[in-house]
């Protein structure tokens, strides 16, 4: 039982917003030590299984292709093509950006979105101006909020419910590296990556659903705000 | 035979090159630190090599796990105790990035396109060639995807310096910081929650409480637990051999006799849920909310909430279905 302490570690290094990579230290230590692990081998099961994970940092080599390509305009001709879809409500092109970074995180391209990349500059101010030019009017400061909290919603369900179609994402090699080591099996990414596609359709339809219905959230909350406008003013306001 | 342990090496060369240019890079406050910090990640990796032909009982040469524990310590003191910074990048202005996309169209999509494509060609055509070392052909193809890519790249581009890329490349691991390596230390942990025996705790506590035989049941607790200890790690990665070792593999798979990869791709995404509702996964919730200025800094969290719970449901239904 004791050695749960170290998941108590975890959750409390996390509330109390410490560093994540701190809290993972220390909790690691603390179970390997609850754990009955004398101090050096802590130190060889740590050395031992950052050695058996060094696949999952293999993504770090994709950065210098992305790097150059952002350098001569990846992201602006990104906008030009999203541009391009012209004259949709909000909701309707947060779906379409749900579906283009499932499809392009199952390609293996999962760092071309994101908050920075994506989300703040591009889609985001034009989910925005979607909901705006639909409602003819410009945003109460909530309704603002929520456009842009949908927006982060969009790229992060659809990047996690897409990426693990795609062979080499560390979550799939997560899986193959656990499982074929510790239980010495033979599992194929390819077959796990099979398994990930009822899912991700599952999630292109709940969350591209609930993207629809903002539309029509927005639309019930900008008349309820017209309304409140329309009120005879009280005697006196001069406004 | 292509060697999964030359990508390694290539990773690690990557990593020691651009923590050269850091040290000598005056505009990063923390230079000295930072480039210690990736240069001793960088030289990890081979040493990694010789660490994991240890583990493997494999006739090459072989090094004492001990030390790689050592670097690692230092490597989360480094980024713990906030040692990281970033330099200035030397970049392109929005009007030259502009013009550029002008001039090359969508052209420049298509070395970005053949990372996955020669990825998945390696994955699928030349697995079987003997090209590649036995079950890597995956991981070596994105490698090899990401060299090719990085030759199509320069040729579109009409880039002529290497120093280019690395540099766009090192400024994105800059940016990125201490998150580039939290996926590999949460690797880290979950084993060692495995060696400590948390797996077999919660499993003993689950069996505890399991009544036999009831396939339903185990399915549920799997997948809810994996979004629950997702919730509470902030990280399907570390919730996922705790959950697998506690109940997916002994009691799903080898009681239960189900589908491998059916319950293990299922059980990573109901954890995948999850961290759709956690505040700990603050690099996917929180960071969103600070970086489009929103005052509610729970707002994604809000807008996913649902869509996390109703996915949970959509994984057990599935596993329960056709796993078995």
């Amino acid at each position: 039982m004791i050695v749960l302490l170290g998941v108590v570690v975890v959750i409390l290094g996390f509330v109390t917003r410490r560093n994540p990579v701190l809290v993972v230290g220390v909790a690691g230590i603390v179970t390997g030590l609850l754990g009955k692990m004398s101090p050096p081998e802590v130190l060889a099961a740590f050395g031992r299984s950052f050695a058996d994970s060094r696949s999952v940092t293999v993504f770090a080599i994709v950065l210098p292709v992305i790097g150059l390509l952002e350098r001569y305009g990846l992201r602006e001709q990104a906008r030009h093509l999203i541009g391009r879809l012209g004259r949709l409500s909000a909701g309707r092109f947060l779906t379409v950006y749900l579906l283009v970074r499932q499809v392009t995180a199952a390609f293996g391209l999962n760092s071309i979105g994101g908050p920075a990349q994506t989300v703040r500059p591009l889609v985001a101010p034009m989910a925005e101006a979607a909901a705006e030019r639909s409602a003819g009017a410009k945003l109460p400061d909530r309704l603002r909020e929520k456009v842009r909290s949908y927006s982060a919603s969009a790229d992060t369900v659809g990047v996690f419910f897409g990426e693990d179609c795609f062979i080499a994402i560390g979550s799939i090699l997560l899986i193959t590296g656990f499982v074929n080591s510790t239980y010495q099996q033979h599992i194929e990414p390819t077959q796990l990556a099979l398994w990930a596609i009822p899912l991700a359709v599952c999630a292109f339809v709940i969350h591209g659903a609930r993207l629809l219905l903002l539309d029509r959230q927005l639309e019930r909350e900008m008349a309820l705000a017209a309304a409140e406008h329309d009120l005879p003013l009280p005697e006196g306001a001069d406004k | 035979m292509i060697k999964v342990e030359w990508l390694y090496w290539l990773i690690g060369l990557v990593f020691v090159v651009m923590a050269v240019q850091m040290a000598a890079d005056r505009s990063n406050p923390k230079r000295w630190t930072s480039a210690a910090f990736w240069g001793l990640l960088g030289l990890t990796f081979p040493y990694g090599t010789g660490v994991a032909n240890a583990t493997a009982h494999n006739g090459d040469w072989t090094l004492p796990a001990e030390p790689l524990g050592v670097a690692v310590l230092a490597l989360i003191g480094l980024a713990g105790f906030n040692f990281l910074g970033k330099g200035v990048p030397v970049t392109t202005t929005a009007e030259q990035r502009d013009a550029s996309a002008k001039r090359l169209g969508s052209k420049i999509f298509v070395p970005a396109l053949t990372i996955p494509l020669v990825a998945i060609v390696c994955a699928s055509v030349l697995d079987e060639s003997g090209l590649f070392e036995s079950g890597k052909a995956t991981l070596l193809g994105l490698g090899l995807g990401c060299v090719v890519a990085l030759v199509v790249g320069m040729l579109v581009t009409g880039e002529k310096r290497l120093s280019v890329p690395i540099h766009s490349g090192r400024s994105m691991l800059e940016a990125m910081g201490s998150a580039l390596v939290l996926p590999q230390l949460l690797a880290v942990l979950g084993s060692i929650f495995a060696a400590a025996g948390v797996g077999t705790q919660v499993g003993d506590i689950v069996n505890d409480v399991l009544p036999d035989d009831s396939k339903y049941l185990a399915v549920i607790t799997y997948c809810v637990g994996m979004f629950l200890f997702t919730v509470i790690m902030g990280n399907a990665f570390a919730a996922f051999p705790v959950m697998t070792a506690a109940i997916g593999w002994p009691v799903l798979i080898q009681q239960m006799h189900g589908n491998e990869p059916a319950v293990l791709a299922i059980g990573m995404l109901a954890g995948f849920s999850g961290t759709l509702c956690t505040p700990m996964a603050a690099n996917f919730n929180i960071v969103p909310a600070t970086l489009l200025e929103l005052k509610d800094q729970y707002g994604p969290i809000k807008a996913q909430l649902p869509t996390g719970i109703a996915l949970l449901g959509c994984c057990t239904v599935i596993m329960s279905l056709f796993a078995f």
